[in-house]
């Protein structure tokens, strides 16, 4: 009999000083200016983050060697309020058509010119299911195990 | 530092072994060491560094003790991808933070000019 595990999803909410529409652009067409140059997958930096502003769009870094690493792509664009992005990246950091996990951001206005950003990482136990130990195993000897090394040294646990 | 202690406690291989198997289902001691190269109080030994780094729970169950999967312990990719998600979503409010504090800043700047 095989065990299912469901992981419960990632769920955050904050506000932000901006109306949707803007909240929206920074999260989309500004994609690149802040997501984190150390979340990527490949041999090559991180050059810039991409979203395709388009339902079926692509999600993916540019690499700093012109190639570029798939992270997923665009589920739902429903600008101001809503976008859906499919991660198709596994346990291992490998994409992975076939896996879906997605990533909701909603954009409501709270009042004038303040957002609230409601985001949720879901169907996780997708990275894993039955195989979760397994790629918990091999991600140990390969990324993970350095990610995490690398999170730890950086919040100096 | 949770997920340091999971993926230390991972780090050896017939511990590894132990989890690997118990992520097919619940299992008792005696049984989990019947089918593997190792003796029972090895196996003990094994289940109990796994319990105390998250990964597994045990109950009784009769006079034996079941040992399974902890699916907080599981979730150790839930925990860093949570982490990798507050880095991401910090530098998202950032930039919009930044972007708000230069947009007043212009609409100033345009209302001193002469």
């Amino acid at each position: 009999m095989s065990q299912t595990i469901k992981p419960a999803p990632i769920v955050k909410s904050f506000t932000v000083p901006a109306t949707p529409e803007k909240a929206f652009a920074v999260f989309t067409d500004g994609h690149g200016r802040w997501w984190p140059k150390s979340h990527s997958v490949g041999d090559s930096p991180l050059k810039q983050a991409v979203i395709e502003p388009r339902a079926g769009g692509r999600w993916y870094g540019l690499l700093e060697d012109g190639t570029e690493a798939s992270w997923g792509d665009v589920l739902a664009w429903e600008p101001p309020g809503r976008l859906v992005l499919a991660w198709r990246l596994n346990g291992q950091f490998t994409y992975d058509p076939d896996l879906l996990t997605e990533v909701e951001v909603r954009f409501t206005a709270e009042g004038q010119g303040v957002t609230r950003v409601d985001f949720e990482h879901r169907h996780l136990e997708r990275l894993g299911d039955g195989e979760a130990a397994l790629q918990l195993r091999a991600g140990m000897n390969t990324g993970w195990g350095l990610i995490l090394d690398n999170y730890v040294a950086a919040v100096g646990g | 530092m949770t997920n340091a202690k999971a993926f230390a406690a991972l780090a050896d291989p017939t511990r590894r072994e132990v989890f690997e198997r118990l992520s097919r289902g619940p299992r008792a001691v005696g049984d989990l060491a019947n089918d593997m190269p190792v003796s029972r109080p090895a196996v003990s030994q094994h289940l109990k560094v796994l319990k105390e780094a998250g990964l597994v729970t045990d109950r009784p169950d009769g006079a034996r003790r079941v040992y399974q999967i902890d699916p907080r312990g599981l979730g150790q990719i839930r925990a860093w991808l949570d982490q990798f998600w507050d880095v991401a979503l910090d530098a998202f409010k950032a930039e919009v933070e930044r972007q708000a504090t230069q947009d007043a800043q212009d609409t100033q700047d345009e209302g001193d000019k002469p």
